[in-house]
């Protein structure tokens, strides 16, 4: 057993869970717009009016009735993903890349049955995987295909990139990258990567998987330490609009780069985890206290991003 | 953060409210704050005896009201065939017996439980009593008036004037007027008598020495002077002012002792028996008539009040829930359900409720395993499952009563709509998280539980929280703080233990 002493801790500026809940989210988060996040069909709905680009979607299913049609509408989709509206934690989504014949083959490269996804459809309207089993719709969206130069680090899956905004400032982010370890899944108490990101120019600085450092990646063997993000200065305003749609000032943005469309916005969490800090290996509480205390802050995301982008970077 | 100091002394309030007035509830009503204590109580029956002269009966015997030093706890009568009323009359309260016909020897009894109580004092009279006018005969009156005489000339208040009257009657001191007046008089009658001539208010009480295990005990004489704002009471014999410890006030202000109608050969006699009881039962047989009983659970019935007992315990576990989850960091399935897992075991006892929770949970999730490839909908799955708990606690039940287990039986008390979601959570944890979650956060749920059991099943705890119910604002308080700790769990100080590699 390995143990830090919470004056280290203190002095590394590392968020505890209980002052993230007190003092960021309970004091910056307002409670009337989190179905705006918790819900993922109404965060695809405001994007779109703040110009976030984010998957198509393809097809919602709100009734039981309408799993029958199921089939008919991914028909003629190559590759789509099932996800629950109020899921959380990547729980319920399924990602579903080519069909075989009658067969629909997941990314982690097993195949499943048609009646399976009806299943799993049906779970999701029940709302077994929503926030406190309210029930549910399924939202079919189109499958990302991640661009060559990242796709390359993941095993399976599309890494995606979580960056943490605070009051509209990009604080801090990190590359998550699947393994086999985590199924083809981007949470990285799973098991996934974590790879931080220098704010500054959107390069590695950091990877831990399972809280360890390491340096390549467990299944690719690619050296995880001079990666490097395109289109850094556009994910962030991204991000940072995001808070202009939302109006939370704690959240994590959830991107993705698509090979053919840039960067599309996942989704938008006003919980964000803590383990950001492990990947980055530095403490948010220093970053937080340092836009707490600004006395104008700015008012365009492209202000707010070059501002970040100065204080934070390496 | 200056916007919190409201907060925190609102919290300080109410954790000082909740003590003090505890502590107010222990002092004045005598809660003990632990289960076992025992105070001392005076069982006194008065035998009232007499010739029934084949007629109709009426007996009325004082009993004390209000006596010094002592509290009244219970009052019962035991006389067979006779009417029973206790009669407040003036200040002075009667038993009184009554019965249409009766002949020979009767025997009636009255019993009273007496609580040593310093503090009970003497009740006010409504108006200040007044000497009476005395009239004497030669050759007494002038025998009085010089014994007075020389009484006030060695006294300075009714107080001395009294101590030096009582020394100067005397038999010892060799004074004819003495000699004279004490002589075939009764002794205690004529010092007041003599006092009230001198102009200060006097009386006699009757007085019982309490002793333990003493019978056919008589009530002894005390007289008592008003010096205008209370009855003092003197020895009559040695002058001594105050009532001696261990002594009752029979009677006070009642003219007399015992009448008896359509009897004869009447007297009184008193036996007594030194009991200890509880300190819990007396403090309740007291709240109801004290200010600060209102907020005790003693006046509800007996199966409110019982339930309360397991209701008020479960703050507790909420406490603890509460610390375990922010302070410590322990993960556990479903918010609450470790508490009410605790408040089962309290009824099952921990090692049975134990082996029944564990088995219901893994039976119950192989046959959840069964139910996911039916592919149901999830209402029906969970109302699927809460049936075949039922029947998995029925099996458990009737197989531990066959193998001679009466504490199979105890699995009844698991609340089962909580079983079946623990079982449904823990299944899908185990698809979706893997096996190892499902056993951290069983393990953890079961943790917390167990803790929340042990700080609820303690006598102490259980004592406490019935009968300090304004302890939960201090526990109120304690979680109010809980919800504004910012700082580091245990937990995290391990989760974040690989930060040592940067921290250089």
């Amino acid at each position: 057993m390995s143990w830090i002493s919470p004056l280290r801790l203190r002095r590394a500026g590392i968020l505890s869970m209980n002052r993230r809940n007190v003092d960021y989210i309970g004091r910056y988060n307002d409670r009337a717009s989190y179905p705006m996040v918790d819900n993922k069909l109404k965060t695809k709905l405001l994007a779109a009016e703040y110009e976030v680009p984010t998957p198509k979607l393809r097809q919602v299913v709100r009734q039981q009735h309408e799993i029958s049609h199921f089939r008919e509408l991914v028909e003629e989709l190559g590759g789509f993903a099932i996800k629950p509206a109020k899921g959380s934690g990547g729980k319920g989504i399924t990602v579903i890349t080519r069909r075989d014949r009658e067969r629909y083959v997941k990314a982690s490269g097993a195949d499943v049955s048609l009646s399976f996804l009806e299943r799993h459809l049906s779970n999701i309207l029940a709302g077994l995987y929503s926030l406190g089993g309210t029930p549910d719709v399924a939202i079919v969206e189109d499958l990302v295909q991640p661009s060559a130069g990242l796709a390359k680090f993941s095993f399976q899956g599309v890494p995606d990139i979580r960056i943490v905004v605070f009051q509209g400032y990009p604080v801090m982010a990190m590359l998550r990258l699947a393994t086999t370890d985590s199924d083809g899944k981007a949470n990285l108490h799973q098991g996934a990567v974590g790879v931080g990101l220098d704010i500054g120019t959107g390069r590695s600085l950091n990877a831990v998987q399972f809280n360890r450092t390491i340096t390549l990646h467990p299944d690719t063997g690619l050296p995880l330490s001079d990666l490097k993000i395109d289109d850094w200065n556009d994910m962030l305003v991204m991000a940072s609009r995001c808070y202009e749609a939302t109006g939370l000032g704690y959240m994590g943005v959830d991107l993705v780069v698509d090979a053919a469309q840039g960067p599309l916005l996942l989704e938008l969490n006003a919980r964000p985890g803590l383990a950001i800090q492990m990947a980055n290996g530095r403490g948010l509480l220093g970053r937080l206290r340092t836009i707490e205390r600004l006395k104008r802050p700015h008012f365009t995301p492209e202000g707010r991003v070059a501002y970040a982008m100065e204080m934070f970077g390496q | 953060m200056t916007s919190r100091s409201p907060f925190f002394f609102a919290i300080f309030l109410l954790i000082t409210a909740g003590l003090s007035l505890a502590v107010l509830r222990h002092v004045e009503l005598g809660i003990p704050w632990l289960k076992g204590e025992q105070r001392p109580v005076w069982l006194v029956e008065a035998r009232v005896d007499f010739q029934a002269t084949n007629g109709p009966v009426l007996a009325s015997l004082n009993i004390p009201d209000q006596p010094p030093g002592f509290q009244l706890l219970t009052e019962q009568a035991a006389s067979p065939g006779y009417g029973f009323s206790i009669v407040e009359d003036g200040g002075n309260r009667r038993a009184e017996w009554s019965k249409r016909f009766a002949s020979g020897p009767q025997t009636l009894y009255f019993k009273a439980q007496l609580v040593p109580d310093p503090s009970a004092g003497a009740p006010k009279p409504k108006r200040p009593p007044q000497a009476e006018r005395m009239f004497w005969e030669e050759p007494q009156a002038t025998a009085v008036r010089e014994v007075l005489q020389q009484a006030r000339e060695r006294s300075s208040s009714p107080e001395s004037m009294t101590r030096e009257l009582i020394k100067l009657m005397q038999p010892e001191n060799p004074e004819q007027n003495t000699t004279l007046l004490v002589s075939g008089t009764n002794y205690v009658d004529l010092l007041a008598r003599m006092l009230n001539h001198a102009g200060i208010p006097a009386r006699i009480a009757d007085g019982l020495q309490l002793e333990d295990a003493r019978r056919r005990q008589l009530l002894k004489p005390y007289l008592q002077i008003y010096d205008g704002e209370q009855w003092l009471t003197f020895n009559p014999h040695t002058g001594t002012q105050g009532l001696p410890e261990n002594v009752v006030l029979w009677r006070q202000a009642a003219n007399s002792l015992l009448d008896v109608v359509g009897g004869s050969e009447s007297q009184v006699t008193f036996s007594m028996l030194r009991q200890t009881v509880p300190a819990l039962q007396l403090a309740r047989a007291e709240a109801s008539d004290n200010g600060l009983g209102f907020i005790s659970l003693y006046q509800l019935p007996i199966e409110e009040q019982s339930m309360f007992r397991m209701l008020l315990l479960l703050p507790l576990g909420a406490l603890i829930v509460a610390f375990m989850r922010i302070v410590i960091g322990i993960r556990t399935s479903g918010t609450f359900m470790p508490v009410l897992i605790a408040v089962a075991f309290v009824q099952t006892s921990l090692v049975p409720g134990l082996v029944a929770f564990i088995s219901v949970v893994s039976l119950g999730l192989l046959m959840r395993g069964y139910l996911s490839a039916l592919n149901l909908l999830l209402v029906s799955r969970i109302s699927a499952l809460i049936i075949l708990v039922i029947f998995i606690t029925t099996g458990i039940s009737i197989v531990g009563y066959q193998m001679g287990f009466n504490t199979g039986m105890t699995v009844t008390f698991f609340p089962m709509i909580i079983l079946a979601w623990t079982i449904e959570r823990m299944s899908i944890l185990w698809e979706e998280e893997g096996p190892r979650e499902v056993v951290i956060q069983g393990f953890g749920s079961l943790f917390v539980a167990v803790c929340a059991y042990l700080a609820m099943s303690t006598p102490l705890a259980g004592h406490l929280t019935f009968n300090f119910p304004e302890l939960h604002l201090v526990i109120l308080g304690l979680i109010l703080l809980m919800g504004q700790y910012t700082g580091y769990k245990l937990s995290e100080l391990r989760r974040f233990h690989p930060m040592k590699a940067y921290d250089q």
